[in-house]
């Protein structure tokens, strides 16, 4: 693990609610170095999931730098936004969000409409995709035809089909009973450790926290500290 | 899957809403089909190009009867070949089937009408016959009429002079169209204009509804029009000279302003279906607002979300409108059927370019609001269902 995949510099996150105005994160900084898997702890509120939303270029800093693969993604537009995120990032969420008219292979092969890629090599993309998941045999299957486990599953290879560097999960086992989220955690851990994806998850769970590499707390919008 | 594919599989969510609301749209092109039509045959403006004959009428309604010693003058007119005369009788078949029924001078008909074919015997034998009666192969085929036949006709206009609305002719000749668009008119019935007006209890002599000017070959349409009601302006019988065409138009036109009828319905149906396809893009939209933050999650931007939404709209009225403009112009040719011809409901290039005009400007006003409230979506925000 060399050179830093996202670099979070002296960020400041604040909301406007009305005429309230809520200050999320305060001059937070954070370097997650190229392949490391990183859990983000912390009760309700700490800011852990607008940490991910920015590190995920869900979201833009009020103040302060976000450098993500090299690139300053706290500086683009919301165009330049969009495709960063398509080449660059992969998002698995606690209730999938798969879209239910399409099958799970329809699902996957969404972020590729967005590629040069013929039709039969966007086939071959999403077959290889879903077979790293694990779910080669259910690719005509909608997302209410399969469980829970699986939906996420579909999820992952949603996320990882254009290939990205970066993995960004808010609370991915949150919906999930603790066998299968034992299962889906320990495929992160293999597209972490055997393809050498950069992965970020949001969770409250400390089981699955210790999947990852590293575990850094968040509290009241700032950093507590950073556990081996 | 492509991005049509999306966009298809999207408007299908919810089959039985989009169902439903695509058979709106299907209706309301249908109506908006057959109405335009209706309008461009009735705003058409006079075309005296190619017209053989002209209809002579009074000016203020053809229900008011004309003289008939009017026509040695027409006949004396530059361009005027010859001059028939029709006589609306009113003739009902059995109790409740209606005639389109004339009392006319045979002779004069045949010389002005060539394009009805009937064997010269026949035509002689209605010039003889004072209680003859010709009618149209369909009008025969449909009643089963044959020649030799004592056809009893009343008339809800015209009672004979013992009182009876119930008159007897004697069917003396069956004629045919010259072509395959003459054949569909032969829904017609003609009896001799001598023996209505002897036997007719109003004794409505010597008038007759309008006359037909048969025009001498290259006569200007036109000028002559403009000869005939020059002639009679300012004398008790003013009259409206116009062609064939014409004069069938302006005998549904008076009914009323149907330019205006038509165009205060099809208000009514567009804004209705405004409405009707309007919220269901909206409810659309309003549902899935999550998954249209994942949308721009994944990396599609605001503008291609915003396609989506419109390309959603665009396909249910782009479906709609052709199916329903489709089904207008089976319709149309099942009414052209029905009534032999008389009426011409076809929808040409005009009416279905102004369909597709409507389905894009439908399509916009149905999909814009909704597209842009998809297009302004927080990503955060929406999927944290703020």
């Amino acid at each position: 693990m060399s050179e830093p995949m996202v670099k979070v510099h002296n960020v400041t996150k604040v909301y406007e609610r009305g005429k309230q105005k809520i200050e999320v994160l305060h001059g937070l900084t954070l370097e997650i170095p190229k392949g490391d898997f990183v859990a983000l702890m912390g009760p309700s509120g700490s800011g852990k999931t607008t940490l991910l939303n920015l590190i995920g270029g869900l979201d833009k800093p009020t103040s302060g730098e976000i450098t993500v693969g090299g690139n300053r993604i706290d500086q683009l537009g919301s165009g330049q936004l969009a495709n960063w995120r398509a080449h660059n990032v992969g998002f698995v969420f606690q209730f999938y969000n798969l879209m239910p008219v399409l099958t799970a292979e329809g699902n996957v092969e969404l972020p590729l409409l967005l590629t040069r890629l013929s039709a039969a090599q966007r086939r071959k993309n999403v077959a290889v995709a879903l077979e790293v998941v694990g779910l080669g045999d259910r690719a005509k299957h909608k997302p209410r035809e399969l469980s829970g486990g699986q939906e996420q599953r579909v999820a992952i290879a949603r996320a990882l089909v254009s290939d990205p560097q970066l993995l960004v999960c808010d609370e991915p086992t949150g919906d999930l009973d603790r066998k299968t989220a034992d299962e889906i955690l320990g495929l992160l851990q293999v597209l972490n450790r055997e393809h050498g994806k950069t992965i970020v998850i949001v969770t409250h769970d400390p089981k699955a926290a210790e999947f990852a590499r590293r575990t850094l707390h968040l509290e009241k919008g700032q950093l507590l500290e950073q556990a081996a | 899957m492509t991005r049509t594919g999306f966009v298809v599989a999207n408007l299908f969510r919810k089959r039985t809403r989009t169902i439903l609301t695509l058979l709106s749209v299907i209706m309301a092109f249908l109506l908006f089909g057959l109405l335009q039509s209706v309008n461009t045959v009735f705003s058409s403006g006079a075309d005296f190009v190619g017209a053989t004959r002209l209809f002579v009428q009074a000016r203020v309604s053809f229900t008011t009867p004309l003289p008939r010693s009017m026509v040695p003058k027409l006949e004396a007119i530059p361009g005027v070949a010859r001059v028939a005369y029709q006589q609306w009788f009113g003739g009902v078949w059995q109790t409740n089937t209606p005639l389109i029924m004339f009392a006319l001078d045979p002779q004069r008909y045949h010389d002005v009408y060539a394009e009805w074919k009937m064997p010269e015997a026949q035509w002689q034998a209605f010039e003889q016959t004072r209680t003859g009666l010709i009618v149209g192969r369909q009008l025969a085929n449909q009643h089963g009429w044959k020649l030799g036949q004592k056809i009893p006709i009343s008339s809800n206009i015209w009672p004979q002079k013992n009182g009876s609305k119930a008159w007897e002719f004697d069917l003396v000749g069956i004629f045919d169209g010259k072509d395959e668009d003459w054949q569909k008119r032969t829904n017609l019935a003609f009896i001799q204009q001598d023996y209505f007006d002897e036997a007719n209890q109003f004794g409505l002599k010597g008038r007759t509804n309008f006359f037909i000017l048969k025009l001498a070959p290259g006569a200007d349409a036109q000028a002559v029009s403009k000869t005939v009601d020059a002639m009679f302006e300012n004398s008790p019988d003013e009259t409206k000279t116009q062609t064939e065409k014409d004069f069938n138009i302006s005998f549904v036109k008076q009914i009323g302003d149907i330019g205006l009828i038509v165009r205060w319905i099809l208000f009514a149906v567009f804004f209705t279906l405004l409405l009707v396809v309007g919220n269901t893009m909206a409810q659309s939209v309003r549902e899935r607002i999550p998954e249209l933050a994942v949308l721009k999650t994944l990396g599609f931007s605001d503008g291609s979300v915003f396609g989506f939404v419109l390309a959603e709209a665009f396909a249910l009225v782009l479906a709609g409108g052709l199916i329903g403009l489709a089904l207008a112009s089976l319709a149309g040719a099942m009414v052209e059927k029905a009534t032999g011809g008389q009426f011409l409901l076809r929808l040409d290039a005009s009416v279905w370019l102004l369909g597709v005009l409507a389905i894009v400007l439908m399509s916009l006003a149905v999909g814009l609001l909704p597209g842009l409230r998809a297009r302004r979506l927080e990503i955060v925000d929406a999927l944290a269902g703020r």
